[in-house]
């Protein structure tokens, strides 16, 4: 569309110029990471440290106890990823695959439950996963996160299943293959690629969770995750700033590492969701 | 024998029929106790003066509501909201589609690199990014000094706690959240129009503006519409930015609505005021009907040919299997 070359340059330039400043913030949380408090408000606009103060790591990592929250968010994403997987690809299976009487009622309620705001279903959540027990542990964050429909991974299944051909379960069907069979054997294994979009694209969500995980570990600070646990760091310690950089590194570090290898999955999956 | 294939059929129809409700049953469960159970009681509880601890005794009808709509505080979080999301929708979904257009030429190297870069703040943790911000802006914050040593300004600019600049300042990072998602959205509807139609246009002596206006932009409109509402929709829930960037702060000047339910709901426990579980809900109610209003308002025109779209879908399948 844009014809002469020197246009193009410009554009390359104007796009890097850009680009930096757009991934600037994150940059200077890295190297300010690595700074003591005093050069972090002495150095200005220097960017790189005096020093690699890589103790600041260890402090945020040991003292602040960002090892624990990391783990809870490791356990927490992880298994919210599993059950969204699960609950997905068997809804999507049934409303893609089979015809059953009351199926148009369930895909009208599908597609309805997507404009329900979670904000204020919180409440009424907070007080019933502590009357059933649950905020004890982190099952409580788990299955609150995880338990709404996830219409988009849903949708997402159910085209994918309704697009395969007849002659896939056929030709199981005629070796005698039962239907959880040829479920778990034949289209789960097929739908690979959904089932990859859904996982990163949940694990990025959950991981990045702020106000499930903050209402329900409001008196547990054990349970806390790294975003609810660097929220508590900035009240409890406001003038720790490389500690504050080093905290957001590590919590930020693996969400963008993932999203760097996996992107192809990430982007067209989002770019699905708009096309469908 | 036509007979026994028939009832065949049917024992492997009722079959079917049985394992789509297995399949469906967990999703179900789950649902209805944590998704829909939740949102029936938020209503239940809009209706009662509570505490959150103890019985649901103190029934004061629509007295919630009615303190809400005249409360100066619930109506200045609701125009916050309104300014944030109208903002970031102009600047998010704008500045995407300039973007998008940018890197959807063919010719361009490096598109990949340049996708990754301006996707890359949103996969970040929203409550994390409000606290690298809120430092960067903060009066000695990164911002200033840049701005101080390049003698663009002399004095540091109060940019979180001012409050005009405050919310213009959670409007831009807002803004620049989402940019990435919606540059993907707009990239996939750029990628559905024909590529013949641009190489016409070309043969008709069409320049860059001209093919822009008459080709992309109006082959664009229906991708936009849900492209729009789906930036308005998340504009809404603004929560994880506002609570960690400014706190509503300076004096309630960037409290949203989600901020004001969660303030009322929780945040008294930590200290300070007093925790009102039913004016929060019915805040809440509030919240969803108007999130409500706007699904359909935009949602009306995109989600009814989805609708014709899904049936023909269902059409074409049933004339194969039939």
């Amino acid at each position: 569309m844009i014809a002469t070359k020197s246009a193009r340059m410009i554009i390359h330039v104007l796009l890097l110029l850009f680009g930096i400043v757009w991934i600037y913030p994150f940059v200077w949380m890295v190297f300010s990471s690595f700074k003591t408090n005093q050069e972090f408000l002495t150095s200005g606009t220097t960017l790189i440290p005096e020093q690699w103060h890589w103790e600041n790591y260890s402090d945020a990592w040991i003292t602040a106890n960002f090892s624990g929250y990391f783990i809870n968010t490791v356990i927490f994403t992880v298994a919210t990823v599993v059950i969204v997987i699960v609950l997905s690809s068997l809804t999507g299976y049934a409303l893609g695959r089979i015809d059953f009487p009351g199926k148009k009622v369930i895909m009208v309620c599908v597609v309805a439950i997507m404009f329900i705001p979670k904000g204020y279903t919180i409440i009424p959540l907070f007080k019933l996963v502590s009357a059933m027990g649950l905020d004890n542990s982190l099952l409580g964050i788990i299955v609150a996160e995880s338990s709404g429909a996830h219409v988009l991974f849903i949708l997402m299944f159910a085209s994918f299943f309704a697009n395969l051909p007849k002659s896939v379960e056929e030709a199981a069907e005629i070796d005698g293959a039962g239907f959880l069979t040829v479920f778990t054997k034949v289209m789960l294994p097929l739908s690979m690629p959904i089932v990859a979009t859904t996982a990163i694209m949940q694990f990025i969500w959950t991981w990045s969770s702020f106000l499930v995980p903050l209402v329900l570990t409001i008196s547990k600070p054990e349970l806390r995750t790294l975003a609810v646990g660097m929220q508590n760091f900035v009240q409890t310690y406001a003038v720790d700033f490389s500690g504050m950089a080093a905290g957001a590194t590590i919590s930020l570090l693996p969400v963008m590492i993932i999203f760097i290898i996996m992107q192809r999955y990430f982007i067209e999956g989002v770019a699905g969701a708009v096309k469908s | 024998m036509e007979q026994k294939r028939k009832s065949n059929l049917q024992t492997l129809k009722k079959r079917k029929t049985m394992w789509a409700y297995i399949f469906l049953a967990p999703q179900i469960i789950v649902f209805f106790i944590f998704s829909a159970y939740p949102i029936v009681m938020s209503y239940v509880y809009s209706f009662y003066e509570w505490t959150g601890i103890g019985p649901l005794s103190n029934f004061v009808g629509l007295d919630n509501y009615y303190q809400l709509l005249t409360s100066d505080r619930f109506w200045n979080s609701a125009v916050v909201s309104i300014y944030y999301i109208i903002g970031t929708t102009i600047l998010g979904v704008g500045g995407a589609l300039v973007l998008a257009i940018i890197l959807n030429d063919q010719k361009l190297q490096g598109k990949g690199f340049y996708r990754a870069i301006y996707f890359l703040p949103v996969v970040t943790t929203t409550a994390i990014v409000g606290i690298i911000m809120g430092n960067i802006f903060g009066i000695n914050g990164f911002a200033n000094q840049l701005l101080l040593n390049v003698n663009i300004i002399d004095k540091p600019i109060p940019w979180l706690t001012d409050p005009v600049l405050a919310v213009i300042v959670l409007i831009v990072i807002g803004s620049w959240k989402g940019l990435g998602i919606n540059m993907v959205y707009w990239l996939a509807g750029l990628q559905s129009i024909p590529n013949e139609l641009y190489e016409s246009a070309q043969l008709d002596g069409a320049g860059f503006w001209s093919t822009l206006r008459h080709i992309t932009l109006p082959l664009l409109k229906p991708i936009a519409a849900v492209i729009i509402l789906l930036s308005l929709v998340s504009g809404i829930n603004a929560f994880d930015l506002v609570k960690t960037l400014t706190d509503g702060g300076p004096n309630f000047a960037t409290e949203t609505m989600d901020l004001f339910i969660y303030n009322f709901a929780f945040s008294s426990q930590l200290g300070g005021g007093q925790v009102r579980m039913g004016y929060a809900s019915a805040a809440g109610v509030l919240l969803g009907m108007f999130t409500f209003v706007i699904s359909m308002v935009f949602g009306a025109a995109s989600f009814g040919k989805q609708i014709t779209k899904f049936r023909m879908n269902k059409k074409k399948k049933g004339g194969v299997s039939a």
